[in-house]
């Protein structure tokens, strides 16, 4: 089998409460061109000013990254015609990007590796072209929506060092939850606000690029698909063309993109309208200070506390899930049985509503509650479920959903050994045959009377009565 | 012409701050004689008379509740066409964008609308500020109000045009090369060029990014002071614009600049002059000393390559900064077959001549293998043109040099030829690539046209220029000067 | 300095505007004439010497961010060639692609 060479080209969007170059709201589903200004429309005369937080969310991620920054940056304009790309040039990063040479640790079942990044740039957005969409004139016209112009992007490019479908699938998992971590961006790919294009080669060949893969499953049925494509080619002694390559979600292949006819010269050159960057070792210990801990880092210590290590990587790449986690966990200091109630009751009600744990009403508080009153005793874990289902569809404490619903658990020895009393009273039958020897009917009386408790009654404790009530017939 | 028209805008301020002019008045009669020698000079490209008589009424209104005057208060203004007014055509002087309406304004329009100055329409320029004649604006050219048969000047030509002849007492122009400090010089006005950074250009349409400066054209260089402290000062919007506080250039014209060494330098007069502004020139110095300030030589060996590298650099950045011109989101629209059509075809119908040239000259200079035989060389030969002025000025304070190396001239006499144009701008480029402050006012009238004396300072020196130009102003008497359109009309 | 016919149709391409093939050959010619003028400045050595981009002493110039109110959508729109609803409008480019 011939083996493949991977490298990705990752566009991640930043949420930053304004864009890139001015002051508009970035702001995701707002009506058409309603977060549009002279800058980001590209009026005459408008002038960019760069983002502060963007700068700092970008050195975030290069530091993520394990990424050097470099001391001297410069924005460059790259200039290509076309219709979502209001200036007729992208403010972008040339041949002095902000940082350089990272790596990415990528595990797979089979394998753990670095993957090398040859370097991080900030960019910004283009506008949003729908096709054919037009109601009055069929499908001849185009539509332009300026609000995504001008949102801040970074590109990171890995080396092409990724050497299969499934790695590259777990590098951009990987990537997603350091971009959720680090709180810089949804990392939503089917939103957009991370972009993926592939560039991928065969032993002996060369490399075609597989332009905007919008989803995981996409970037793996893609990969799949080309190195079938490419190995096919190779093995019948035909060549593979160096081009671009578009992605088709219905089919699941790539097609042919236009050979181009003439080499893309994109012109670079400073851009004057803005200042270069000069990067201090303070500046960037400054941003390094505010850093969270990182997938990688948490699910070492999750796995340390006794997690299996998927119950690690769940909670681990879903920030709000960790934090929730570490709330608990400073309440209620079990991550085991944290983790085993978090993925199971909690995950189901998630994955049915289709949100995050900062989307249901349920506080850590409580949770670590619920956790205490199965730990004492006070309720059974059977009961737990219950107790916790409520929570979750009312947002009310553990405590005061088994106070309201009497589900907390009677300890009380004279109550159940009345109820005891009661079941031998109603089944003389039963008693006699088991003063004669019957023994496996013990379980009988226990159920009874657990029964009768409407299975409130402690177990060990009405266990302990029946025993003492059979026992007094001797 | 009503005399009042004639008289330097820091008389008529306090007449109109105090009430003793009304503001409607000034306009009415800056309008009247705006509508008898328009067509004639051709200033403007939009009036804007309507709105400018309501201003006035409204200040007028806004004095008798008390209310402080600005330090433009009332005065009625112009400003070039490539600067966005919001609500009024903007045209650059181009088809392009002959129907565009921008819904902001420029900053340094808000900052003459808060200084209370009264904006009566939009000046003609060469179109996207490309040339030194006003002749590419893509309407019709400008006259100058000294020799209708000859230019304005350019690329500000609109805007000095009207400020010589009395149409308005002030106006903006921009420079990038010389655009306003040239047609100052023709027309016989100060036209100061601030230091790169001095003054915001957001909302000024952008011809060469790392070189245009608003700047600021007036008939004295007490009104040049005015003008330039009302619209100096950092702006947030713009990138490059210096936190530095704005000394009070009005102030400070008083103060006695000191003994102050001035430099001239030789290689540039060896560049190619007209003699009769290399005459005046000489007597110009020989009226610096007199006024007490030391004359030195001083050597700008690299002036030489100035112009190759000016014109390597500005379209570089023009070819980027005239794509947004596309006939996608505003302006000319010109169907094609497909997109690149569409481009093509609107570009190629929207832009003039002269921008076409100077988007290919840039594109080519720019593009792959190209790129550091010509862009990248003559960014470095800027540097040593910047470096040649921080010697200079590590030995003088100010520098001397005539601002054209001819006086204003006839219509179509260059337009056929660029590179004539472009030497046009010989003096005034070497200065722009070096990001510094200069000020041209007249030195003499030659054969019955003006002729310009440009002092330029270390970046920021714009007080120390405005000192000098003031005393040798005022020794001279060539301030407030009349062309004869003007005069013939007094009568 | 030498631009042939196939340079001047390069660039003209690159800069997306259209000449007449007579225009074209004049500013072809043009296009020659100045660059052999400029390309006098390959007579300096600059071996070492930075490149200027900016004249400015400035670094490090940004902003806060906070979001401020945009353009009201009718300004955005007022002087766009065609549109639809609230979208600019242009012929389909999907040939393009
Ligand atoms: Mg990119
Ligand atoms: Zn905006």
């Amino acid at each position: 089998m011939r083996s493949p060479t991977i490298g990705l080209e990752v566009h991640v969007q930043l949420n930053t409460a304004s864009k890139m170059f001015c002051s508009c709201p970035v702001e995701f589903g707002a009506s058409p061109n309603s977060r549009v200004c002279p800058v980001c429309l590209a009026l005459p005369g408008a002038l960019p000013v760069l983002n502060r937080q963007a700068v700092e969310s970008a050195f975030a991620v290069a530091l993520a990254l394990h990424c050097q920054i470099q001391s001297f940056s410069q924005f460059h304009r790259k200039n290509y015609f076309y219709p979502d790309l209001p200036k007729g040039y992208q403010i972008s990063q040339y041949d002095v990007p902000f940082s350089r040479n990272g790596y990415l640790m990528v595990e797979t079942e089979q394998s753990k590796r670095r993957i090398g990044i040859i370097r991080v740039h900030m960019e910004e957005d283009t506008a949003k072209m729908m096709h054919g969409r037009s109601i009055t004139e069929h499908a001849t016209t185009s539509l332009l929506d300026f609000n995504r112009s001008g949102v801040p992007l970074l590109e990171v490019v890995s080396a092409p060092d990724i050497t299969s479908a499934e790695e590259a699938s777990a590098y951009l998992i990987e990537m997603r939850a350091i971009l959720r971590t680090l709180g810089i961006s949804s990392g939503n790919m089917e939103e957009g606000a991370l972009r993926c294009d592939v560039n991928i080669s065969l032993d002996g060949g060369t490399r075609a690029e597989v332009k905007n893969v919008n989803s995981f499953r996409s970037v793996r049925k893609a990969l799949e698909y080309e190195i079938e494509r490419q190995t096919a080619l190779l093995d019948k002694g035909e060549p593979v063309v160096q081009e671009t390559r578009h992605f088709e979600e219905s089919s699941g292949i790539t097609i042919s993109g236009r050979t181009k006819e003439e080499a893309e010269d994109y012109r670079y050159f400073p851009e004057p309208d803005l200042v270069p960057l000069k990067i201090t070792p303070q500046w960037i210990d400054a941003v390094r200070q505010g850093l969270p801990e990182l997938p990688e880092e948490r699910r070492r210590r999750l796995h340390e506390m006794g997690l299996f290590p998927a119950e690690a990587t769940t909670i681990a790449n879903a920030p709000e899930l960790a934090r929730f986690f570490d709330r608990t966990l400073s309440l209620y200091p079990n991550g085991k049985e944290i983790a085993n109630w978090l993925l199971s009751e909690v995950s189901k009600t998630l994955n049915a509503r289709n949100c995050t744990i900062d989307e249901i009403p349920l506080r850590p508080e409580d949770f670590a509650e619920l956790l205490q009153l199965i730990h004492r005793g006070t309720i059974s874990s059977k009961i737990g479920k219950t107790v916790i289902s409520e929570m979750l569809a009312t947002g009310k404490g553990a405590g005061k959903v088994v106070q309201e619903q009497a589900l907390g658990q009677i300890l009380d020895l004279e109550t159940i050994r009345g109820w005891v009393r009661e079941i031998l009273a109603q089944n003389p039958k039963e008693r006699e045959a088991y003063r004669q020897g019957k023994d496996t009917l013990f379980g009988f009386f226990v159920g009874q009377a657990m029964k009768r408790s409407e299975g409130k009654a402690n177990p060990e404790l009405l266990n302990r009565i029946v025993k003492e009530e059979l026992d007094s017939d001797e | 012409m009503n005399p009042l028209l004639q008289r330097p805008a820091y008389e008529i301020l306090p007449m109109l701050s105090r009430g003793e002019l009304s503001c409607r008045e000034l306009v009415e009669i800056s309008l009247d004689w705006l509508s008898q020698t328009e067509d004639r000079i051709h200033s403007f490209l939009t009036q804007d008379g309507e709105r400018a008589l309501a201003k006035a009424s409204a200040l007028d209104q806004q004095r008798s509740k008390g209310e402080m005057p600005g330090p433009l208060f009332g005065l009625p203004v112009a400003v070039k066409d490539n600067l966005c007014t919001k609500g009024l055509r903007t045209t650059c002087g181009s088809r392009i964008l002959e129907d565009f309406i921008p819904p902001y304004s420029a900053t340094v329009i808000e900052r003459l609308e808060q200084g209370g100055a009264v904006l009566l329409g939009k000046t003609n320029c060469d179109e996207f500020a490309m040339g030194s004649s006003t002749e590419n604006s893509a309407f019709f050219p400008t006259r100058n109000p000294w020799d209708l048969e000859r230019v304005p000047g350019g690329s500000s030509g609109g805007s000095a045009a009207a400020v010589a002849s009395g149409q308005v007492f002030l106006s903006l122009g921009t420079d990038t090369g010389g655009s306003v400090r040239q047609p100052a010089s023709f027309c016989g006005l100060c036209g100061f060029k601030p230091t790169y950074g001095r003054v915001s250009r957001y909302g000024l349409t952008a011809f060469a990014s790392s070189l245009d400066q608003v700047g600021a054209f007036a008939r004295n260089v007490r009104d040049c002071a005015m003008l330039l402290e009302a619209i100096a000062g950092y702006d947030p919007l713009d990138s490059t614009s210096l936190r530095e506080p704005v000394p009070p250039y009005f102030r400070e014209l008083e103060n006695n600049p000191g003994s102050l060494r001035i430099g001239f330098a030789g290689d540039w007069l060896a560049m190619g002059l007209a003699p009769e502004v290399e005459r005046t020139f000489h007597r110009a110095l020989d009226t610096l000393r007199g006024l007490g300030f030391t004359i030195e030589s001083i050597s700008l060996p690299h002036s030489h390559y100035a112009l190759p590298t000016y014109y390597l650099i500005a379209p570089a950045e023009a070819s980027a900064n005239l794509a947004r011109f596309d006939g996608i989101r505003y302006g000319l629209r010109v169907p094609g077959e497909n997109l690149k059509d569409l481009y093509q075809a609107t570009r190629g119908q929207g832009f003039g001549a002269e921008v076409k040239r100077r988007i290919m000259l840039g594109t080519y200079a720019l593009s792959a293998g190209y790129r550091d035989a010509f862009y990248l060389k003559a960014q470095q030969v800027r540097t040593l043109i910047r470096r040649d002025f921080e010697q200079a000025f590590g030995i003088v304070d100010l520098i001397a040099v005539p601002t054209a190396p001819s006086t204003a001239f006839r219509l179509g006499e260059k337009v056929d030829d660029p590179l004539a144009m472009y030497m046009a701008d010989l003096f005034t480029i070497p200065i722009s690539l070096a990001g510094l402050p200069s000020l041209s006012l007249p030195m003499g009238i030659e054969r019955g046209l003006p002729v310009g004396l440009q002092l330029v300072g270390p970046a920021l020196a714009e007080s120390r220029i405005l000192q000098v130009a003031w005393r040798f102003q005022q020794t001279t008497g060539l301030h407030d000067l009349v062309p004869p359109l003007a005069e013939a009309s007094r009568a | 300095m030498k631009v042939t016919a196939g340079d001047a149709l390069h660039i003209a391409q690159l800069a997306r505007l259209r000449f007449s093939p007579e225009e074209l050959e004049i500013l072809r010619q043009q296009m020659e004439s100045l660059l052999s003028h400029f390309s006098r400045i390959s007579e300096l050595d600059t071996t070492g010497i930075p490149p200027t981009s900016g004249v400015l002493p400035l670094v490090n110039v940004m902003r806060e961010d906070i979001a401020r109110p945009s353009l009201a959508v009718e300004d955005v729109l007022r002087n766009a060639p065609d549109r639809e609803g609230n979208c600019f409008r242009i012929p389909t480019i999907l040939e393009e692609e």
